[in-house]
């Protein structure tokens, strides 16, 4: 009984609320064949919050301006065909939420961000179940804040970098939730600039041209639980202070420059239990200080993490590091960072007292990186005898390696 | 010559050496999996193990059989029979039944362990193929050097100098190469130094399935051709097929020229 008690509060609200629309509030309807069946002219006949329906159909139209608070909401997914002439959606009010409509040609242009839904200087927007296909720029966020961008479907075809656009952008934003979204096929999948407390979850990007995710000089943003898969360089932090990373799964990414994550510049950020598999590179990390690694899996990895430089107080602990070529790489013999108490799958000491803990320490860095890092064509002499052989006289006595940087305390069992 | 073929074969199936070889890698192949429990881990420790006992163990049990069968190699010869299929026939037969024992001794041990309902089952055959490979180049060289040499000790003592030469020796002089000419464009160089060595050559052949990742992290478009796209591997095999060839070529040559 009193479980009940609630959604009758909320059914009465609701009728209220209907009740409270119908009054001053009217909804329009919009098809091809109907009397209004354009949706621009029809966004201005329509009053503060209304709402227009637009039903099933293809509505050729671009450089729609929304300027006034409306609902607008597709039935099963109504076509908006840009013919790329330019903009689609153009957001310039407070309280505006766009459902379910299916966005089409975008323009190309070398002189503008034409987006498909470009939202400016404005709050309390919603943009959510939308697919959004031939595209320039996705989703563009612009000095708003207050939002929601909820289960959108990007899905570009992008091929070079000098003409496409990003997935979801925000440019000095701030107070936005992106979650659920799937972005592939773009320059980058989602990209932050100067955009603060922004939380981004649940996402999946793939598959785009440049970063899944790009973040510059934005702060106190936390994302989790997101995927990022077979980007062309995996994820890059920079520039940016008091991020939270948690939970995520970067894959695949391979190639030259191409990072599970690269971290420049970044101060004072957590990265907790996420999981970097089969990346050329699983962190880069360069100029970073005061970061938090725990419960981190990295499976697979050419490098599990690659120090460029300049990193001081970052401490590592409870990860696990599993099968990757090389743990960890150093380019200077000097180490202001812990490693306490990961999993190393190359560990080979013993645990006599049984507590669980190595009675020697591990060194993670392997002289082969330093000649790597140095000669980089040596990375065919991977896994030789012989360098396994130098590493094994390195370990024992290091003269390359900086001395204080090992594990003293490495699990004797996976973390699971 | 493949009567020869039979007679070694079935010689060696029965010898002692055979089922101690079977047994070190049915042992192996079980204990690598009993500590593990883990088949992608266990692939990669035996690669290290493949690419260096093969090798060592190929080139020792070829020159050790040549001179023990010399008698009756020589017993043959005063037969009516071709001289290259008396030769031949010992090497398939030394080189057949080893590549048994390493395929029976491995793969029993991963079958029992699931292997065929995991997903490393094609780096597994990879392993196996490279082994095989390596074990017919191996037992094919020391052919020839024992066909070469006379003196037993001599003969040993090449044998075992070219495999410390091939496994260790040949990677440091290849490092320091690459050290000292770091200023020029070395990944020609790198990719031809590592065709002229078998043992490097298998390595990369199993590196490319386990290790892709790390190989693609060096910018060079020679390298990545070679590494990024199928056109390694499909190299490196047919290098590591002219590498069998050609010592089987040489014992041929050898056999024919040799006065006894």
């Amino acid at each position: 009984m009193f479980s009940l008690l609630p959604h009758r509060k909320h059914a009465l609200w609701l009728i209220l609320l209907l009740l409270g629309q119908s009054l001053w509030a009217k909804t329009w309807n919009i098809c091809n064949t109907c009397e209004n069946s354009s949706i621009k002219e029809t966004i201005a006949l329509a009053k503060a919050h209304d709402t227009l329906l637009v039903q099933k159909g293809t509505y050729l139209e671009y450089e729609i301006l929304v300027d006034k608070p409306l609902v607008i909401k597709g039935i099963d997914y109504p076509i908006i065909d840009g013919e790329e002439k330019g903009e689609i959606f153009r957001v310039q009010s407070d309280n505006v939420s766009l459902d379910g409509l299916f966005i089409i040609n975008v323009g190309v242009s070398y002189t503008k961000d034409n987006a498909a839904i470009r939202v400016v200087q404005s709050k309390n927007f919603r943009i959510q179940n939308m697919v959004l296909e031939q595209l320039f720029f996705g989703i563009y966020l612009e000095k708003s804040s207050h939002g929601k961008v909820y289960h959108n479907r990007i899905i570009g075809e992008a091929v070079d970098e000098y003409n496409s656009g990003n997935g979801i952008q925000l440019w000095y934003s701030s107070d936005v939730e992106v979650s659920k979204n799937h972005v592939q096929g773009t320059r980058d999948g989602i990209y932050l600039e100067f955009s603060d407390r922004i939380t981004i979850t649940d996402n999946v990007s793939m598959d785009n041209l440049r970063y899944g995710l790009h973040f510059m000089f934005s702060n106190n943003d936390v994302y989790a639980n997101n995927t990022f898969e077979n980007n062309g360089a995996g994820v890059a932090v920079m520039f940016s202070k008091f991020i939270t990373m948690k939970n995520n799964t970067f894959k695949k990414n391979w190639g030259t420059a191409a990072y599970g994550m690269l971290l420049k510049e970044i101060n004072d950020a957590k990265i907790i239990g996420n999981t970097f598999e089969e990346n050329t590179i699983g962190i880069n990390i360069e100029g970073s200080n005061r970061i938090n690694y725990t419960n981190n899996d990295f499976i697979g990895n050419g490098w599990a993490i690659r120090v460029v430089g300049a990193c001081y107080t970052n401490s590592f602990k409870g990860n696990n590091f599993l099968y990757n070529s090389f743990d960890i790489s150093y380019n200077s013999k000097l180490n202001d960072n812990v490693f306490e108490g990961n999993f190393w799958s190359s560990y080979t000491g013993y645990d006599l007292d049984k507590d669980g803990v190595g009675d020697v320490p591990y060194r993670p860095v392997k002289l082969f990186s330093y000649v790597v890092n140095r000669t980089p064509e040596t990375i065919v002499l991977l896994r030789s005898l012989f360098m396994d052989i130098i590493d094994f006289s390195e370990r024992v006595s290091p003269v390359f390696t900086p001395d204080n940087l090992k594990d003293a305390q490495p699990l004797m069992k996976i973390r699971s | 010559m493949f009567k020869i073929l039979k007679y070694s074969f079935y010689d060696l199936i029965r010898s002692r050496w055979s089922y101690v070889y079977f047994l070190f890698y049915l042992a192996l192949g079980f204990v690598l999996l009993f500590l593990n429990n883990d088949v992608s881990k266990a692939v990669i420790t035996l690669m290290n193990v493949i690419i260096v006992l093969i090798p060592l163990i190929g080139t020792i049990f070829g020159v050790m059989y040549y001179y023990n069968s010399r008698e009756f190699t020589e017993l043959l010869l005063a037969q009516p029979i071709k001289r290259s299929s008396i030769f031949m026939g010992q090497y398939f037969g030394v080189a057949g039944s080893l590549t048994l024992s390493l395929v029976l001794g491995l793969g029993i041990p991963f079958v029992l362990y699931g292997l065929l309902r995991s997903n490393a089952i094609f780096d597994f055959s990879l392993l196996l193929v490279t082994g095989a490979f390596l074990t017919f180049i191996f037992v094919g060289l020391s052919f020839v050097i024992a066909i070469s040499n006379e003196n037993k000790i001599k003969g040993f003592g090449y044998a075992v100098l070219l495999w410390l030469f091939l496994a260790v020796v040949y990677d440091g002089l290849f490092l320091m190469s690459l050290i000292v000419f770091e200023e020029y464009p070395l990944d020609t160089f790198s990719l031809v130094a590592t065709m002229l060595n078998p043992i490097d050559l298998s390595r990369i052949l199993i590196l490319l399935k386990l290790d892709i990742s790390a190989l693609l992290g060096y910018t060079g478009a020679i390298f990545k051709q070679f590494f990024g796209t199928n056109l390694g591997f499909f190299i490196s095999l047919v290098i590591l097929l002219l590498w069998t060839v050609l010592p089987i070529l040489g014992l041929r040559y050898k056999a024919m020229k040799k006065d006894f």
